[in-house]
């Protein structure tokens, strides 16, 4: 439960995006997850057996989704507080990222999908109509769907300042409803998906010591991939940006 | 007019898809019907909290009547399966009140942005849909007699609408500064 808030002091000492420690780290840390993700022991679960692997990528992916969907919003409210428009920059592009993390947590889960709930050979297969009807998968399409009308939002204004302004509070309004809707959501349709009550992942009896070896470091591991990426793409945006703004 | 009777489970859906639909168009004109000119008059006078505030207010009577007028014709044209009367009215009421809420402040927003109705419909759809579910769910359970309304539902709805109100109270101040 320490792990969220450990990144919240990253956050607010603006990371160096010139270093390269947590670079290191970052290529470290997937290294592990992706070797050890596929040669370290994991509980054999009915149905599920080797494809439970896939939690180390599925998982980390949402996981990292939501981490830079939160350091966007971070940025939203440090930008209305100071008006500099570089935060708005690095709200912008963080989103923008995230969403990448959400359309591959869609791909990885379709991979997972495809051995567990679509093979009809395998115990756990569903229909399709009990597929569409998945509380998380309607909880993820709506996340999207929200940072693709931020991003809508953002290019129908014209005026720097406005869009700033306008799409950072669209982005804290999205995003505090957002939050509550996953919560509502799995409470409303039965769910598919393991772990019905609360969040599976990050409650400590609900999953194997074996796979926590793995996990957590996977967990960190791409979301500091995706925080330099993201990082990587501000400084790209802002040396154009410096050549339309008349500094 | 031919009163044909509609499998309830259509009729709540197709009930909801319409506020929903009545809710985007009545407040859309609310907000964005308003000219320049107005705007910085009220600009000079009032202050943004005072204004979202009156908004938001005038915004959930509009929807409560078009709630009961939309309620009214339906009985008159698909039929009444209604049979606990008095919750689903409350509940059409809260729904009413809920999507209003919402659509207001992204009104406020639209209307910054190139006063465009589309794009309220474009940011609202996303953050709307689990209130939809929430009601379409909570209304199918007042369809059959003996059941009783999952309080809890109710008072997440209701818990919800608070949130958004602060939010909106909390944020207007930075769309206000034109």
């Amino acid at each position: 439960m320490a792990f969220p808030l450990f990144l919240l002091r990253f956050k607010r000492r603006d990371f160096s995006m010139n270093k390269s420690w947590w670079k290191v780290l970052t290529v470290a840390l997937l290294l592990y997850a992706c070797i050890g993700g596929f040669l370290l022991p994991v509980p054999a679960l009915p149905a599920l057996q080797e494809t439970i692997r896939n939690l180390y990528f599925h998982v980390c992916m949402w996981f990292g989704m939501m981490i830079l969907f939160t350091i966007s919003l971070v940025h939203s409210i440090r930008y209305l507080r100071t008006f500099d428009l570089k935060y708005d920059i690095y709200a912008r592009q963080y989103a923008i990222v995230g969403i990448l993390f959400g359309v591959l947590g869609y791909a990885t889960g379709i991979i997972w999908m495809s051995y567990t709930w679509a093979d009809p050979n395998n115990p756990a297969f569903e229909s399709f109509g009990a597929l569409a009807r998945e509380p998380k998968l309607i909880g993820a399409a709506i996340a999207l769907l929200i940072y693709f009308a931020y991003l809508v939002l953002r290019d129908s204004i014209g005026d720097l300042d406005k869009k700033a302004r306008i799409s950072a509070v669209y982005n804290i309004f999205a995003y505090a409803m957002l939050f509550p809707s996953i919560w509502i959501l799995p409470r409303l349709l039965p769910s598919l998906h393991p772990g019905g009550e609360g969040n599976p992942a990050l409650n400590f009896s609900d999953i194997d010591a074996d796979m926590r070896m793995v996990f957590y470091p996977a967990v960190l591991g791409w979301t500091l991939l995706g925080v330099w990426i993201t990082t990587l793409s501000i400084r790209i945006r802002l040396l154009q940006e410096k050549k339309m703004l008349p500094i | 007019m031919a009163v044909q009777n509609v499998d309830p489970k259509v009729w709540n859906g197709l009930f909801w898809v319409i506020q929903l639909f009545i809710c985007i168009n009545a407040v859309a004109k609310s907000f964005l019907q308003e000219s320049r000119g107005r705007m910085l008059y009220f600009y000079s006078i009032a202050s943004p909290v005072h204004f979202i505030l009156a908004k938001l207010l005038f915004n959930s009577l509009l929807i409560l009547v078009m709630a009961a007028l939309s309620l009214l014709l339906f009985a008159l044209f698909l039929g009444n399966p209604v049979t606990q009367t008095w919750n689903f009215v409350g509940l059409v009421f809260l729904g009413g009140w809920s999507l209003s809420l919402v659509f207001t402040f992204l009104a406020a927003i639209a209307a910054k942005a190139q006063q465009n109705a589309a794009i309220m419909a474009v940011l609202g759809f996303p953050l709307i849909i689990p209130q939809l579910l929430l009601l379409m769910q909570l209304s199918n359970s007042v369809f059959r007699e003996g059941m009783s309304v999952h309080l809890e539902s109710v008072l997440l709805l209701v818990a919800l609408d608070l949130m958004i109100i602060l939010l909106s109270v909390i944020l207007f101040p930075f769309l206000w500064k034109d």
